[in-house]
C-alpha cells in the first residue's frame, strides 16, 4: 500500500454483531414486503434508535424512454441515510458505506450489516471521520441523486427535496451487496461509470484485509490460482484482465460506487456470493473486515492520491500500470500515423507530375486541382449528419415510431437505431457523385486525400478516448486500425469490404458481448446473444441521458462518421 | 623516676603528632571531598526535548520524546528547566482509542503522558526557527519564561530530538528542515555566549550520525539512532491503537534509564552501549572528541538527572583558597586549548589543496547529440549539403 497514514492491517478488528445483523436483515425484509418498496418509516426509526442522525430525501426522475430490464419509466423514490458525527472531530470529512434496497428478496442481509455496522460504530470513540449509512433506492438513479443533491451541483435532469444534511467531503465510498445469510467469497467491482477506476490503495486496502481474515476474495467473479507461474494461471489471468478491459469500455459502472468516482471519491463495490463451496464465512467475519478497512480509511489524513488512478488487473494482487499499457496502444496508433505518411507522400508525389502538364492545358490542372480540397467536404457532410441523425433521431423519433409500428418505445428506439446505422451504409452510392468528373486524376487520387483525413480523425479520436477510457479506446483501436490501414477502392473490394463491417463499433459490440458470456463460463447462444445486444444498446443510451455516460454520443458523433468515411473510401468509384 | 618521665614526655610527643597528622590527614580529605564537590563543574541542568514530526502514524516520535521527558522529570529536573516541543498532539487526537494517553510499552503497560505534563511548544509552535531561537536565547521579550532556555555557563544541557530524518538534515512538521550545519553553527552560538558547561545530544532519527557530524564546539557529547545510510526502526505496534508505539533505540534507552536513580553511578560508556545492532537493527553511533572528559568519568546523572549534592561535615573547611584556585585555573585552562577553528571542521579545506580528481569521460549524451544534429542539420539545409567537402 502506497499510503503512509493507511499502515498495514493493524488493527484488532472486535465486531461480533452477526447475529444481530441477520436479525434486522429478516426485520427489513419483512417490512419492506409490507410497504411494497422501500420502508422509510421502519429504517428511519431504527437508524434513530440506534444513535444515528437521520435524513431523507425524495427524488424523482423520467426515463427517455421506459427501461425494459428494470420495468420503470416514471421514477420516484426515496433515500434514507443516517450520519454517525465523529466524538471528537470536527465534521469536516466523512466515509459513506451505502447498500441499495432492491426490490425482491435482494439486498436484505446488506441493509442488516449496514444497520449492524452503525450499532457497532456508533459505541467506539476513535472516528475522526463522520460516517454516513445510506440506503438507497432505485439503484443508480437514487444514488446520483443523493450524490447531487449532497454536492449541490446539476449534472442530470434529476429533481429531488431540498438540501441534505451534510457531514464534510467524502474521502471514501464502500457499497455493499448481500443477499445471503452465509457467503463463500467476497467478490470486489472497481470500473466505474466512463470507465472511471477508485485509487488503487483502495483495491489493496480490502485485498490486505481480505487476506487478514481469510475471506475468499475474488475480482470479475475470477478465483486467483495458487500456482501463479503456470500457463492456466496465465490464462486464468488474461480471463480477468480480457473481463476487465470489457468492462471498462462499457462505460458502465458495475456497482453503485460506480458514480462516487466523478466526484474524485475513491469507492468501490464489495460483493458477497454464496456458492456451492463447502467453507462458509458468517456475518461477523465480513462485518470484520468492513470494520477493518474503516478503521484504516479513518486514518487517512488526505485523500488518496499516492497510488495508480489508471490500471488494469490480471487478479487481484497484481495490476498493470499505465507505464505498461500505453506504449502498445502508442504503436497501434502509429500505424495509422504511418499510413497516413505514406498517403501524403503519394499525393506530394504525383504532384511534379502536375506542374509539368501545366504547359499543356490552360484550365486542366486547375480543374483538376481546386477540387481537391472541396471535393471532401460532401462525404465529411454526410458522414457527420448521418451521426447526427444517429444520436438525436432514436429517442426523437419513438413516439413517431410507435404510432406506425406495433412495437413498444423501447424497442422502436433500438430499432431505430440500428436502421439508421445501416442505412449509413448505403450513402456511398449517393455522395461521391457530386464529385467533378468521373475518371479524372482527381477523381482517382480523391480517395487517398479522405482516407488521410479519415486516418488522421480516427488516429485523434483514439489517442483521446484512451486517455478517458483506455479499455474503450485499445477495443477500438485494436477492431479499427487494420482495417481503416487496409481500406482502398483498388484490391478486392468484397473482402475489405467485410472486413470493415467487421471492424465497425457495432460489430464489437455483439462480439464483445459473446465474449464476455464466453469468459463468465456461460456462453451465450446466438438468439441470446442478440437480445443482450439490443439490451445493451438500451442501456447504453440510457446510462447517456440518465448518468452523463459518453460512450453513445461518442460513437454516434465520433466514430461512427469516421467508419462512414473509410466506407466512402472503400467505394470511391 | 627519672627514666619514666622522659618516655611519657615522649609518648605524649608522639601521640600529640600522631593526632597532629591525623587531624591534618582527616582536615585534608575533607578538603578533597570539598573539591570533589565541585569537580563535575556543572551547577544545573536543562533539557531540551524536541518532537518534530506530525501526523497520526507519528505516533511514535511523541511517545519516545514523552518516555524521555518522564525519565528526566524523574531523576529531578523540574519542569521549570525542561523546554518540551511537541509537534503534534497524540493524546487528543480523534483517533486515539484511548484518550489523554500516549503508551509507550503495548498492552498500554505505561503512560508516558500522565497527568502533570507540560509540553512548551505545541504544534505548529514546532518550527526550526522556533528551536533555534530556544538554543540561542535571541527570543522577543514577550516569551513566556516556561519557552526559553535560562542556562548559564555552568548549565549541562540535555537535548534530545526524534522525527524524520535524513543524511544531514532533520524533517520539521513536514514542511521545513534543519540541517546539521545550521545545529552546528546554533551550537558554537550557544558556547560563545557561555550557555553551556557541558552539551549531551542525543537523536533518534533515519540516518542520525549525519546530525553530529558537524559540531566543532568543545564540550559536546552526541549520540545517534543510526549511522549514515541507516534507517531506524520502530519497535513494536499495539493493535488496539493501530500504530507503532516507540522506536527501537529510544525503547531501550528508555529501559537503560528505568535502572537509574538520583544517585547511581552509572557512566556514559554504559549509555553507548545500549541498543547493539542485534536489538536495534541499526547501529547506534557516538561522538566524543570534543568532549573534555573522559566518558568513563561522566555520570549519567550529569545530564539526565539534576543533582543536588548534599555532603554533611563538621569540620570548617576553608573554602577560599581552594575556589580562587579552581577558579583561576579554569580560564588558564580554556585559553592553553587553541579554539578549533569553523573551517577546519568542513572537508572543504581537504578539498582545496587536493588535486581535482580526473573524471572518466563519458559519451555525450542525448540531449547534447540532439543538439550538434539539429545544429549540423540546419546548416546543411540552408547552405546545401555540397558545402559538407568543404567541413571535413
Amino acid at each position: 500500500m502506497s499510503e503512509n497514514a493507511m499502515g498495514s492491517t493493524m488493527v484488532e478488528e472486535q465486531f461480533s454483531l452477526g447475529e444481530r445483523a441477520l436479525a434486522l436483515a429478516r426485520d427489513f425484509a419483512a417490512h419492506k414486503k409490507k410497504a411494497g418498496g422501500m420502508p422509510t418509516a421502519w429504517l428511519e426509526k431504527t437508524m434513530w434508535s440506534l444513535g444515528l442522525e437521520v435524513h431523507q430525501q425524495q427524488f424523482s426522475h423520467t426515463l427517455p424512454f421506459p427501461d425494459e430490464s428494470r420495468e420503470r419509466y416514471l421514477v420516484r423514490g426515496t433515500n434514507v441515510y443516517g450520519i454517525l458525527r465523529a466524538p471528537r472531530a470536527a465534521s469536516t470529512e466523512a466515509l459513506v458505506l451505502s447498500t441499495g434496497c432492491a426490490p425482491g428478496p435482494h439486498n436484505n442481509q446488506a441493509v442488516g450489516l449496514l444497520l449492524a455496522l452503525a450499532s457497532y460504530f456508533r459505541g467506539q470513540i476513535y472516528w475522526a471521520k463522520d460516517i454516513i449509512f445510506l440506503v438507497n433506492e432505485h439503484d443508480l438513479l437514487g444514488m446520483e441523486a443523493w450524490l447531487e443533491a449532497y454536492h449541490d451541483v446539476n449534472i442530470t435532469a434529476v429533481r429531488s427535496s431540498g438540501p441534505l444534511g451534510r457531514a464534510g467531503a467524502i474521502q471514501a465510498a464502500i457499497s455493499l451487496e448481500l443477499s445471503s445469510d452465509v457467503v463463500t467469497s467476497f467478490d470486489v467491482a472497481v470500473e466505474g461509470l466512463n470507465g472511471q477506476l477508485p485509487n488503487l490503495d483502495l483495491l489493496n486496502l480490502f485485498n490486505a484485509f481480505c487476506q487478514k481474515n481469510g475471506l475468499l476474495c475474488t475480482i470479475q467473479g475470477k478465483l486467483q490460482r495458487s500456482d501463479w507461474d503456470s500457463l492456466p494461471a496465465y490464462a486464468r489471468s488474461l480471463q480477468t484482465l480480457l473481463l476487465m478491459v470489457l468492462a471498462q469500455a462499457s462505460g458502465r459502472p458495475r456497482g453503485e460506487h460506480g458514480l462516487f468516482l466523478r466526484y474524485r471519491i475513491e469507492a468501490v463495490t464489495l460483493r458477497g456470493i454464496n456458492s456451492f463451496r463447502q467453507y462458509k464465512y458468517d456475518m461477523s467475519t465480513v462485518g470484520k473486515t468492513l470494520e477493518g478497512m474503516f478503521r484504516k480509511l479513518n486514518n487517512l489524513l488526505e485523500r488518496l492520491h499516492q497510488s495508480y488512478f489508471f490500471y488494469l488487473l490480471p487478479s487481484l494482487s497484481r495490476f498493470v500500470s499505465i507505464g505498461v499499457y500505453m506504449p502498445a496502444f502508442g504503436f497501434l496508433i502509429l500505424v495509422l500515423i504511418l499510413r497516413a505518411l505514406d498517403l501524403w507522400m503519394k499525393l506530394n508525389k504525383t504532384d511534379p507530375g502536375g506542374s509539368d502538364q501545366l504547359s499543356d492545358s490552360d484550365h486542366g490542372p486547375s480543374t483538376t486541382e481546386a477540387p481537391r480540397l472541396l471535393a471532401l467536404v460532401p462525404p465529411v457532410l454526410v458522414c457527420h449528419a448521418a451521426g447526427l441523425a444517429l444520436y438525436y433521431l432514436p429517442v426523437l423519433g419513438q413516439s413517431v415510431a410507435t404510432q406506425h409500428f406495433p412495437v413498444s418505445e423501447a424497442e422502436a428506439v433500438v430499432l431505430t437505431l440500428i436502421a439508421i446505422y445501416v442505412a449509413g451504409m448505403a450513402l456511398p452510392h449517393s455522395t461521391h457523385r457530386v464529385l467533378g468528373g468521373p475518371g479524372s486524376v482527381a477523381a482517382a487520387r480523391g480517395w487517398m486525400v479522405l482516407k488521410l483525413l479519415a486516418l488522421l480523425y480516427l488516429a485523434a479520436q483514439l489517442t483521446a478516448l484512451a486517455l478517458l477510457n483506455f479499455s474503450l479506446g485499445f477495443l477500438l483501436a485494436v477492431t479499427m486500425v487494420p482495417a481503416a490501414a487496409a481500406t482502398a477502392p483498388t484490391g478486392p473490394r468484397v473482402l475489405l469490404a467485410l472486413v470493415l463491417v467487421l471492424a465497425t463499433p457495432a460489430v464489437t459490440l455483439l462480439l464483445g458481448i459473446f465474449l464476455e458470456r464466453e469468459l463468465v463460463e456461460a456462453p451465450a447462444a446466438p438468439g441470446e446473444g442478440w437480445q443482450r445486444f439490443l439490451g445493451a444498446l438500451g442501456q447504453g443510451l440510457l446510462l447517456h441521458h440518465l448518468h452523463g455516460a459518453f460512450l453513445c454520443p461518442l460513437l454516434a458523433l465520433g466514430t461512427y462518421p469516421c467508419w462512414l468515411l473509410l466506407w466512402n473510401v472503400l467505394f470511391w468509384d | 623516676m627519672a627514666a619514666a618521665e622522659p618516655s611519657t614526655g615522649w609518648v605524649r610527643a608522639a601521640a600529640a603528632l600522631l593526632l597532629g597528622c591525623c587531624g591534618t590527614a582527616l582536615s585534608s580529605s575533607v578538603q578533597d571531598q570539598a573539591e570533589q564537590f565541585f569537580r563535575s563543574g556543572h551547577t544545573n541542568n536543562w533539557a531540551v526535548l524536541v518532537c518534530t514530526s506530525r501526523f497520526w502514524f507519528n505516533y511514535r516520535h511523541v511517545a519516545n520524546t514523552l518516555s524521555v521527558y518522564r525519565s528526566v522529570k524523574r531523576l529531578g529536573i523540574p519542569d521549570s528547566h525542561i523546554v518540551l516541543m511537541l509537534a503534534d498532539d497524540m493524546a487528543c487526537n480523534p483517533r486515539n482509542p484511548k484518550p489523554a494517553t500516549v503508551f509507550s510499552h503495548k498492552n498500554m503497560e505505561l503512560n508516558v503522558y500522565g497527568d502533570d505534563v507540560e509540553v512548551d511548544y505545541r504544534s505548529y509552535e514546532v518550527t526550526v526557527e522556533n528551536f533555534l531561537r530556544v538554543l540561542t536565547g535571541r527570543i522577543p521579550p514577550s516569551t513566556p519564561r516556561s519557552k526559553r532556555l535560562l542556562s548559564d555557563d555552568r548549565s549541562n544541557i540535555l537535548i534530545y530530538m526524534t522525527g524524520h530524518g535524513g543524511n544531514g538534515f532533520l524533517k520539521f512538521q513536514d514542511s521545513e528542515e534543519i540541517t546539521n550545519v545550521e545545529l552546528a553553527d546554533a551550537f558554537e552560538q550557544m558556547w560563545q555566549k557561555r550557555r553551556y558547561n557541558e552539551l549531551l545530544f542525543i537523536i533518534d532519527t533515519c540516518q542520525g550520525a549525519s546530525m553530529y557530524e558537524r559540531f566543532y564546539s568543545p564540550n559536546i557529547m552526541a549520540l545517534a539512532s543510526s549511522q549514515v545510510g541507516e534507517d531506524s526502526l520502530s519497535h513494536q505496534p499495539d493493535l488496539g491503537i493501530g500504530v507503532h508505539l516507540m522506536d527501537r533505540y529510544t525503547f531501550y534507552v528508555l529501559e537503560f534509564l528505568e535502572e537509574i536513580h538520583p544517585a547511581s553511578q552509572t557512566n556514559m560508556n554504559d549509555l553507548f552501549q545500549v541498543c547493539p545492532k542485534s536489538l536495534c537493527v541499526s547501529t547506534p553511533g557516538h561522538r566524543t572528541d570534543l568532549f573534555r572528559r573522559d566518558p568513563q568519568n561522566v555520570l549519567i546523572t550529569d545530564f539526565f538527572g539534576s543533582v543536588r549534592k548534599v555532603e554533611i561535615t563538621r569540620e570548617t573547611i576553608s573554602l577560599d583558597r581552594n575556589i580562587a584556585g579552581y577558579e583561576s585555573k579554569l580560564p588558564k585552562d580554556e585559553l592553553a586549548r587553541e579554539p578549533r577553528k569553523y573551517a577546519e571542521q568542513l572537508p572543504v579545506a581537504r578539498i582545496i589543496h587536493q588535486k581535482p580528481k580526473q573524471k572518466d569521460w563519458h559519451p555525450p549524451g542525448g540531449f547534447i547529440l540532439g543538439l550538434w544534429a539539429l545544429i549540423i542539420m540546419v546548416f546543411f539545409k540552408t547552405y546545401g549539403i555540397k558545402h559538407m567537402k568543404h567541413i571535413f
